[in-house]
């Protein structure tokens, strides 16, 4: 299996944007090697805007930078962004919906070493919670890429999350991507495995295992977190009748209780999400992490066990 | 430069028409922040009504000189000057802070024709200001960025990052305002947190200093036309105002930071910016 970072993919991304789309602009925040826009600034150090450590000015710098005609994309950790900075988040780029990009790395658990302060679980349930914000939660390399050039070509402020590790590449998920649309990686008639991020892998993993257990399990994947594919989800919960969501994030406030929302008001069913409980992380690998976590596929069958269980119940 | 003292004259009964204007909308609305707009009436008639390059009938003319009102909360003055000036019907500023109105309680960018940034939470205006005075330069415009901030503003730590910031990229093309009337919500400025010595603070962030009188239209219009001159570095005003000013009652009292006047008080308030103190 191949392994690729999903903050290579943004760079990547923003480099193969510069050329048609001359506003655009790069700022970080004394970061720029960890979150890889060294590697923009390095092609194009005259729409590179280092703002040193100062995450808040960042995000105004970037509002200001948009409301005179430039496509920034402000890059930090997400912990940085979307905590630190949640006022400017909220009230500089939100509310007037301004035309900024914020490209945030080193999201979830998979952070690793730098333990829980670093690790930001929350970064979803804060940008959901903006009225304007739209969300996208790419599953790999490449995915991380066509996300970076969808957000460039939709007008609006855009929370892009990208991880710190290499991750698997999963092409399963390398067809079109568009904002707002979920992809069917694999139909089931058992149970619909929803995924976003870094954890697809482990999605289709639970899947195929399940499968030799002869559990048929659909997988769902959901790059966009916000807005929301309603119908998929409602058309998954209608066919299957069980859902397993599944993100590396707290299970409070992210995709587990998006979809849990849609599935309640549009087709009830048992709804189980796998994430970060309500705890804070801590040092390690993030291969350590993820099992200690319960993010694994084994973590995610036994939620499908549990929601074939409540079926039966009924 | 020789300022003309027809031209001081003509501001400050602009400045007084403002003022009443503010009194008016605050006390119509039953809500607001009227003693830091009175204070402020003088140095936002010296820019709307002569420094400026603005086209109120053309908001989004590209070369027009901007300002952000940084201290959001004193949308009165910015309303009543926009309003008069013809960005938008005079007749709208009775609609202020209520339901359904563009004219919010702090400035909304995307709704009020006229304002530039939305501000409201202290800091993000300044902070905003200094990537659009980064963008003009990039793209190589002339226009001038001014940027009206209060002195409780300046205790956020954000200010001082984008302090930082406007030294690094040399944005003498952004003109801060610090309006010093030494009060904010809690009381005296200097009890609640303290700033002083102001003057060298700017100066250890690389900006070019002045302090004025801020109701003095002549020494406001003087500071900026030298400023302008001086190339290379980020400029900052220390304005020192009275906050209330015009209002004998209201003047150096922290408690009309954000209390609207009641009927006596308005008709008083009213009284005095007419015919004086």
């Amino acid at each position: 299996m191949e392994f690729k970072q999903t903050r290579q993919g943004y760079v990547d991304g923003l480099l193969s944007l510069a050329a048609d789309f001359p506003e655009l602009v790069v700022l970080d925040a004394d970061v720029a090697k960890a979150t890889k826009t060294a590697d923009f600034q390095k092609h194009h150090p005259d729409r590179f805007f280092n703002c040193g450590v100062q995450e808040q000015n960042l995000l105004c710098v970037a509002a200001g930078l948009a409301l005179e005609g430039f496509l920034p994309f402000a890059s930090t950790f997400g912990v940085f962004a979307t905590c630190r900075a949640g006022d400017q988040l909220r009230n500089a780029i939100a509310y007037p919906k301004l035309n900024v990009k914020i490209g945030a790395t080193h999201c979830g658990i998979t952070t690793g070493g730098d333990g829980a302060s670093h690790q930001c679980n929350e970064d979803i349930a804060i940008t959901r919670s903006f009225p304007n914000m739209t969300i996208l939660v790419p599953g790999d390399y490449e995915e991380a890429k066509q996300a970076t050039i969808a957000a460039a070509n939709y007008t609006g402020p855009v929370y892009l999350r990208f991880g710190r590790d290499a991750y698997p590449v999963v092409p399963e998920i390398h067809g079109r991507f568009e904002i707002g649309r979920a992809k069917q990686l694999r139909s089931g008639g058992d149970v619909t495995i929803i995924t976003t991020g870094i954890l697809v892998s482990e999605g289709l993993e639970a899947a195929r295992l399940l499968k030799a257990e002869g559990i048929s399990a659909g997988v769902l994947h959901l790059p966009t977190v916000k807005p929301l594919d309603e119908q998929a989800i409602a058309t998954a919960a209608s066919a299957t009748g069980g859902i397993v969501t599944v993100e590396e994030h707290s299970v409070i406030g992210g995709l587990g209780e998006a979809v849990a929302g849609v599935v309640a008001a549009r087709c009830p069913c048992p709804v189980y999400r796998v994430g970060v409980q309500d705890v804070f992380g801590e040092s390690g690998t993030a291969s350590e992490l993820l099992d200690k976590y319960g993010l694994r596929a084994s973590d995610i069958i036994q939620a499908v066990y549990r929601v074939c269980a409540l079926k039966q119940k009924d | 430069m020789e300022i003309e003292e027809t031209l001081i004259d003509t501001l400050q009964r602009k400045s007084a028409q403002l003022k009443r204007e503010i009194v008016e909308m605050v006390y119509r609305a039953n809500s607001g922040h009227v003693g830091g707009s009175l204070g402020a009436s003088d140095i936002v008639t010296a820019l709307y009504y002569h420094l400026m390059n603005h086209r109120p009938h053309n908001p989004a003319w590209p070369d027009r000189d901007r300002f952000i009102l940084s201290k959001g909360h004193c949308t009165p003055v910015l309303y009543a000057a926009l309003a008069d000036c013809g960005y938008f019907p005079k007749e709208d500023l009775e609609t202020f802070r209520k339901v359904g109105s563009h004219l919010q309680g702090h400035p909304y960018q995307p709704k009020t024709p006229g304002v530039e940034v939305s501000t409201g939470t202290l800091g993000l205006g300044i902070s905003t200001a200094v990537g659009m005075a980064l963008a003009a330069k990039l793209r190589n415009e002339k226009q001038y960025y001014y940027v009206l901030c209060g002195d409780g503003e300046i205790q956020e730590g954000q200010v001082w990052e984008a302090a930082m910031f406007a030294n690094k990229y040399k944005l003498d093309n952004l003109i801060t305002f610090v309006d010093r009337n030494y009060l904010q919500t809690d009381g005296y400025s200097e009890d609640v947190m303290p700033l002083d010595p102001l003057i060298p603070k700017w100066e250890a962030f690389g900006w070019t200093v002045t302090e004025i009188d801020g109701h003095d239209l002549k020494q406001i219009i003087g500071t900026v036309e030298q400023a302008k001159k001086e190339q290379g570095r980020p400029h900052v005003i220390v304005a020192n105002t009275v906050k209330g000013k015009g209002v004998s009652f209201m003047e150096n009292e922290a408690a009309w930071h954000g209390n609207p006047p009641g009927k006596t008080d308005y008709l008083k308030a009213m009284e005095e910016l007419t015919h004086g103190i």
